[in-house]
């Protein structure tokens, strides 16, 4: 099963290896893992996506509780929570193609931030299956590169 | 005041209490090795780095106090990896030193540097990389804090050389502000008081406990607890000494080696009390026929330890101690005349034991005899192999902090150094290493930091020459084809201890056994005894890998 799981940590020299360490230890192959400051700068928030047996997630999750640098750990799974993954993607232009893939990227509303004769760069923001679909429209055409940032993901409401 | 790093360091350590510091000095640790040099701490030189590391933690695991070792960068700290997995698998708390190049040069292949911090990454609770000497002080406050509390381990701290010449102005640290660790003590009452109700309604019940009760000085409790509930207790390997063996309430040891009447005990209890132990593979055996019929009630500080291969019904969360002193309260006598019968029954049929012979030499007789002779005023060390299980079968364990093996990782090498460090913390006991001929040999070279400090441990060699435990895998499971076990050329034990300075004696008669044992007890220095043993002789009961607990091979079967 899919789990996305979001640490509170300290921002300091490796933590992040201390926790890729455990999770590859344990067999694990992370799909993605963003890392960024959160409002306070000694503090970083890491939002990673992994997927495997409920039960030894479970393990993992209590193992990354114990890192002393880890303040908090949430598995998002069975929560409320959104999540967003930012990608660019270079898409080939065929010729007289170019008002269809326009089309596309409006309808999931991206945006096109670099335009060339042959290729043009698309931005767009959401949750992993929307991303999906707009690379399944997009391949047709040719995909050139294609970069992702990963999830992050932040609970609902107030707790 | 102004001082250098190096000092700050050293006298961070004395606030701490450190009484012993072991290793071994160079290049990247001169500066420490200087301010030490006139400092109320006594070094211990040991002549390589897994003596010191082994030897910290012997005296960590008999004093119960943070053992400290100090080395070198590059191969001083590579040295210490073993000792360090050791310390951690066994939640020691140890708080490992160890000098690195300068800061600019960390990353550029610099002589004698090695990415420590990358390299026990996975073996150490928590590590620093100090690179600033205003953090020296709390860095070090911070380490021995998280050594010793929690799930105790060790904690290691890499120090460039540069950060141990710079000066500075010390500031004393006052408290440790951890926000991500915040180990639990408290159990929660609501469990406490359910896991008492299960246990005062069982028919079958058994007390598993483990290296936890030994952590968390428990073993009080516990006797309070099986007393007062009429409860039979088994321990682990790492359990032993944490309640008394020669208890009527006592099964010995479960487990691979365990006894048989504690493994029969486990499978058919309808109650299952685990303190402190973590159901390791060695423990439980095949899962899906682990105490198949038991309700399970799991009391450990490490909420990672709850429901890791076994699934528990009842987690409580919290030091033993605590938890058993609530749980105390709500226990009853319950009488459970026919559990005791099954298990007395069991007892009578399939005692510990082995045959005894007057033309050999047994090694679990030899193990009888020191036990008889040290009068309960002994620790015993173990290497890893067969003389570690019999030394954990047949020495009768009474008192907690006595008995100190590798449990976790199992290393060779590891008892006699742990003997030394476990007789500087306690100079009034009889310090025992009970080793085989092949792992005595893998940190033979602390005989001379025995000799010159003259700490008199006494090494006891059962000598069949052979890895026997890896023979007895091969005899049993791989068609008696000994491959790679039979030590051709082991040394003469006795020139070997004479070499160094150490008495030696040979014993090959059984009539010279106990007589052995008496004048090496006697003599104010390290002694090696070289017993010459039954070289076939097996470690039974054994539970094969991977199989049930209660289906074990009881006897001989060669």
């Amino acid at each position: 099963m899919r789990h996305v799981i979001s640490l509170l940590v300290e921002n300091k020299v490796g933590v992040l290896a201390r926790i890729t360490g455990l999770i590859s230890g344990r067999g694990f192959n992370i799909d993605s893992l963003a890392v960024g400051e959160t409002e306070n700068p000694a503090l970083s928030r890491m939002t990673i996506v992994v997927r495997g047996d409920d039960a030894i997630l479970e393990q993992v999750r209590k193992q990354l509780g114990k890192i002393i640098d880890i303040i908090k750990v949430i598995d998002f799974t069975d929560e409320e929570f959104v999540e967003r993954d930012l990608m660019l993607l270079k898409v080939n232009v065929p010729a007289g193609k170019r008002g269809e893939i326009i089309e596309i990227v409006e309808i999931f509303r991206g945006k096109i931030i670099d335009v060339s004769q042959k290729d043009l760069v698309i931005e767009l923001a959401g949750a992993e299956e929307k991303l999906e679909a707009m690379v399944n429209l997009l391949r047709p055409y040719g995909i050139k590169e294609l970069v992702r940032t990963g999830s992050i993901a932040i609970g609902r409401g107030t707790k | 005041m102004i001082k250098t790093g190096s000092q700050i360091l050293v006298d961070a350590l004395i606030r701490e209490g450190v009484e012993f510091v072991f290793g071994i000095p160079g290049g990247a640790v001169l500066p420490l090795f200087d301010a030490l040099f006139d400092s109320p701490i006594k070094f211990i030189l040991t002549r390589h780095e897994q003596g010191a590391g082994h030897a910290a933690d012997g005296y960590a695991r008999a004093t119960g106090r943070v053992g400290v070792c100090l080395v070198t960068s590059g191969p001083g700290a590579t040295n210490l990896v073993t000792a360090i997995a050791t310390a951690y698998m066994d939640s020691i708390p140890m708080v490992a030193i160890t000098g690195q190049v300068k800061t600019f040069l960390i990353g550029n292949d610099a002589f004698q540097e090695a990415d420590t911090i990358g390299i026990t990454r996975s073996i150490t609770k928590h590590s620093y990389l100090v690179k600033d000497i205003k953090d020296l002080a709390r860095t070090v406050k911070e380490a021995f804090y998280i050594a010793n509390t929690g799930r105790r381990g060790p904690v290691l701290i890499d120090l460039p050389v540069d950060v141990t010449m710079e000066k500075c102005e010390e500031v004393i640290p006052t408290e440790v502000e951890l926000p991500g660790y915040k180990p639990r003590y408290e159990g929660n009452i609501r469990q406490i008081n359910i896991a008492a109700e299960v246990v005062n309604s069982a028919k079958q019940p058994v007390v598993y406990t483990g290296g936890g009760i030994i952590a968390s000085e428990c073993s009080k409790a516990l006797l309070e607890l099986a007393e007062k509930g009429n409860l039979p207790v088994t321990t682990t390997l790492m359990g032993l000494g944490g309640f008394p063996e020669d208890h009527h309430l006592s099964l010995g040891m479960l487990g691979m080696h365990g006894t048989a009447y504690a493994n029969f005990a486990v499978t058919e209890s309808d109650v299952l009390l685990a303190i402190g132990a973590r159901f390791d593979d060695r423990i439980t055996g095949k899962i899906d026929e682990f105490a198949p019929h038991a309700k399970i009630i799991h009391i450990d500080i490490d909420p990672a330890s709850i429901s890791k291969s076994i699934k528990v019904d009842i987690p409580v969360v919290g030091d033993a101690n605590n938890i058993l002193q609530e749980l105390i309260k709500h226990i009853r006598f319950v009488e459970r005349k026919e559990w005791f019968q099954k298990i007395n029954s069991w007892k009578e049929k399939n005692p510990l034991s082995y045959n005894n012979a007057d033309s050999v030499i047994k090694p679990q007789y030899v193990i009888e005899q020191i036990c008889e002779i040290a009068k309960g005023n002994a620790i015993i060390t173990t290497e890893v192999g067969q003389n570690q299980m019999w030394a954990a079968q047949f020495f009768t364990y009474t008192k907690p902090r006595t008995f100190l093996s590798s449990g976790g990782l199992g290393t060779m090498g590891y008892g006699f150094p742990a003997a030394i460090g476990a007789q500087l913390g306690c100079p009034d006991k009889i310090v025992v290493d009970i080793a085989g001929d092949g792992s005595i040999q893998m940190n033979i070279q602390e005989l001379s930091t025995a000799v010159r400090l003259n700490i008199p441990v006494k090494i006891v060699v059962l000598n069949n020459g052979y890895l026997g435990m890896v023979r007895q895998w091969q005899e049993l499971f791989f068609s008696k084809r000994y491959s790679c076990v039979h030590l051709n050329g082991n040394p003469d034990f006795v020139k070997l201890a004479e070499a160094y300075g150490a008495a030696g004696f040979l014993v090959e008669e059984k009539k010279d056994v106990r007589p052995t044992i008496e004048k090496a007890f006697s003599i104010q220095g390290p002694v090696i005894m070289d017993f010459r043993i039954d070289p076939n002789e097996n470690v039974f009961p054994m539970v094969p890998a991977g199989q049930a607990i209660h289906r074990m091979m009881i006897g001989t079967m060669a």
